[in-house]
């Protein structure tokens, strides 16, 4: 698909941030997934054209990164944690049930396009395991049938939390949060759950706190 | 050892995320007092109080900093390392999430010491909602005249980007996360020289962990003795501890450095089940694990140093009897394979070879023999390697085979999953059995 004017107009949008133009060339890409779904060829030209680089070199960043994809994705990507924690406290069950359920594998959309399944590294939220995520919003804390039920939901189009952070919206609304992080969604959903206050509760209940000064040592 | 909430103190605040939230606990009081100080006054300070990097390496942060040269006419930047993606590493994604404010005015003292007139803040793609909540409170900031041009009147200005990585393990690594900064592909650079002399845009720059910035206001409004209050002489202050694993309550403790592994088992609801800890990991994969005779280390730089293991990021990962410590290994190899950039040889293949071996020991028809061959591997990549990565890739096999050689030995006979069933293994499993 072409470039639309209004995304080549954010992409100069995003070059003005950085001192050196290419600096922006990550984002960019970001963008070209959010307008595309995935790095196309045009999306490719449209990055080097701006930035006076080859297309073989954006080629070449695109493709070091696993979050640029050069098949397209399904309108929500599923990312299920299968590094060693998660994988072994039950990752790997969750992302067979979802395989199961979706008949895909790693890094592939079903047929209908409406979801793709993506094996993932250390989220950074192990205390949360295991760890699922849906277009790269959190779902923690997952057993293979609470997975799976966040799937049937999205499905029949219905509104899911994401456990530490605003509703889910889809993976080109995320990939624009990535290019334009200010997306002005900081104040919906909860981030700061249970266990991110297991030991700020424990210190309460049992009066412990931090000298506020170096008298009270 | 007790708790001491210092940067999660209020992070049961709901709007702490907001300037309104974090002003009210004394928020950018810090920043008001820093601007009237000498820059190199800043940086005296931080490298009396002793504080380590909290990024893994526990490099003193104001030493740092000094290496920057002054007056020598060239921009200077901050680059804020939030890549955080080592396994077991789960502390400056909670940090960003509920406290974000703390980051950014970290930044901006930070970046007045150093004479830093833009700062970076790079923050792994996978986490969309770390970059909104951070992104949300520089917006915040900028409004409030506290970044941008004559910061509160001192003549300080200051540019904060916030960006997004795309997917890269390797893009922690501070040299490789400047590439990937400046628009390539992310892989190590050759050192020397520093990035404290030659970083982003060949510009002295100062490369710092999330928690490690975030320290910086409280150590400036509070002073350095009463920092030093926490923790011990070479290993002073207080630690996000993230707790994972087979405990009962895993999540953030916050407490001073020295705290050991049975105190904070003991804060997270000691271990599932049993109770009883098989191997435990202080500090992310990429350190030697340890077991259940070292619980009762202080967990400090220098004591997890001579116990043959490191603090790293200080992220305990607490793995039951259930475990298979083969099985552990070879998925963090996996990793390592997968996140290996493949500009050195040492590395590229030696993970590569290492992990099909394992593999065949994780299927249970591994060779004795074949153990000294993967020590020998791992020797060749340690110290052998382009930049740190390939020795951490060298690292689980090792210590797994001091402590469980046993278990090796049994995975030449059969697969791993016969003697211990996985489903045993998961968290929700142990849930309903205990
Ligand atoms: C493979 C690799 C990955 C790393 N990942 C991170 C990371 O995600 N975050 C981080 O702060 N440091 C990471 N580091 C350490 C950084 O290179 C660097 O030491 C650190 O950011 C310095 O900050 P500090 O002094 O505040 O700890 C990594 C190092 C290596 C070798
Ligand atoms: S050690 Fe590994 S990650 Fe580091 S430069 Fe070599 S190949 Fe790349
Ligand atoms: S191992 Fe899954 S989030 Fe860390």
């Amino acid at each position: 698909m072409a470039i639309s004017e209004q995304t080549l107009e954010s992409m100069r949008d995003i070059v003005t941030r950085y001192p050196q133009s290419r600096s922006a060339l990550l984002p960019m890409l970001h963008l070209v997934q959010s307008a595309e779904g995935e790095v196309t060829p045009e999306g490719i030209a449209a990055c080097a054209d701006m930035l006076g680089i080859s297309k073989a070199e954006v080629t070449g960043v695109s493709t070091f990164y696993t979050m640029y994809k050069r098949k397209p994705v399904g309108e929500h990507h599923i990312g299920v944690c299968v590094n060693t924690l998660c994988g072994l406290l039950g990752g790997d069950a969750v992302y067979e049930a979802l395989s199961e359920r979706l008949g895909v594998g790693h890094n592939e959309p079903i047929a209908d396009g409406k979801f793709s399944l993506e094996r993932i590294e250390c989220q950074a939220a192990c205390t949360h395991a295991p760890v699922m995520t849906v277009d790269w919003e959190f779902m923690d804390d997952v057993t293979p049938s609470s997975a799976v039920d966040v799937v049937d939901r999205l499905a029949r189009g219905e509104r899911v939390e994401s456990t530490r952070g605003p509703a889910i919206r889809n993976f080109q609304a995320s990939e624009h949060t990535l290019a334009f992080p200010d997306d002005g969604l900081a104040g919906e959903g909860n981030s700061v759950d249970d266990k991110m206050l297991a030991g700020l509760r424990y210190a309460k209940e049992h009066n412990m706190a931090a000298p506020q000064s170096g008298q009270e040592a | 050892m007790t708790l001491t909430p210092v940067i999660t103190e209020h992070w049961d605040s709901p709007d702490l995320y907001t300037l309104d939230g974090y002003r009210r606990f004394g928020g950018y009081r810090a920043l008001e007092k820093a601007l009237k100080l000498d820059p190199d006054a800043i940086i005296t300070t931080v490298k009396d109080s002793g504080l380590r990097g909290r990024g893994g390496a526990g490099f003193p942060t104001g030493l740092k900093w000094s290496f920057v040269p002054q007056n020598d006419g060239k921009p200077h930047y901050l680059v804020v390392n939030a890549d955080e993606s080592e396994p077991g590493a789960c502390k400056d994604i909670p940090i960003m999430m509920a406290n974000p404010h703390a980051l950014v005015e970290g930044v901006i003292i930070t970046s007045f010491a150093i004479r830093a007139n833009q700062a970076f803040i790079y923050i792994r793609g996978e986490v969309p909602n770390a970059l909104r909540k951070v992104a949300s409170a520089v917006a915040e900031a900028r409004r409030a005249g506290l970044i941008g041009k004559n910061i509160l009147g001192s003549g300080f200005d200051l540019e904060i980007v916030v960006h997004a990585g795309a997917g890269a393990y390797i893009c922690g690594e501070e040299t490789a996360l400047l590439d990937s900064l400046e628009g390539f592909r992310g892989q190590p650079r050759l050192k020397p020289p520093f990035p404290a002399v030659a970083g982003l845009y060949a510009s002295p720059t100062v490369i710092n962990n999330v928690e490690t910035i975030c320290n910086i206001p409280y150590i400036i409004d509070r002073g350095v003795d009463w920092f030093r209050q926490f923790g011990t002489e070479k290993s002073p202050g207080f630690k996000v501890w993230a707790v994972s694993g087979h405990v009962n309550n895993p999540g953030i403790f916050e407490a001073p450095l020295g705290i050991t592994m049975r105190e904070l088992l003991g804060y997270a609801g000691g271990v599932r089940g049993d109770g009883k800890v098989k191997f435990w990991l202080p500090g992310g994969s990429s350190v030697p694990l340890l077991t259940a005779e070292h619980l009762d280390l202080p967990m400090t730089y220098e004591e997890m140093a001579a116990a043959g293991t490191m603090l790293g990021t200080g992220t305990p990962m607490i793995f039951d009897e259930t475990v298979s410590v083969v099985k552990a290994v070879t998925r963090w190899l996996e990793f390592y394979k997968h996140e290996s950039c493949g500009k050195c040889t040492p590395c590229r293949e030696g993970t590569y070879w290492i992990t099909g071996v394992l593999e065949t020991f994780e299927h249970g028809h591994g060779k004795e023999s074949d153990l000294e061959l993967l020590v020998s591997a791992c020797n060749q990549i340690s110290g052998r390697s382009f930049c740190a990565l390939g020795d951490a890739a060298a690292t689980p096999f090792p210590a797994a085979l001091k402590y469980f050689r046993d278990e090796f030995v049994a995975a030449t006979e059969s697969p791993v999953d016969e003697k211990f069933d996985p489903v045993a293994s998961y968290i929700y499993a142990g849930a309903a059995t205990r």
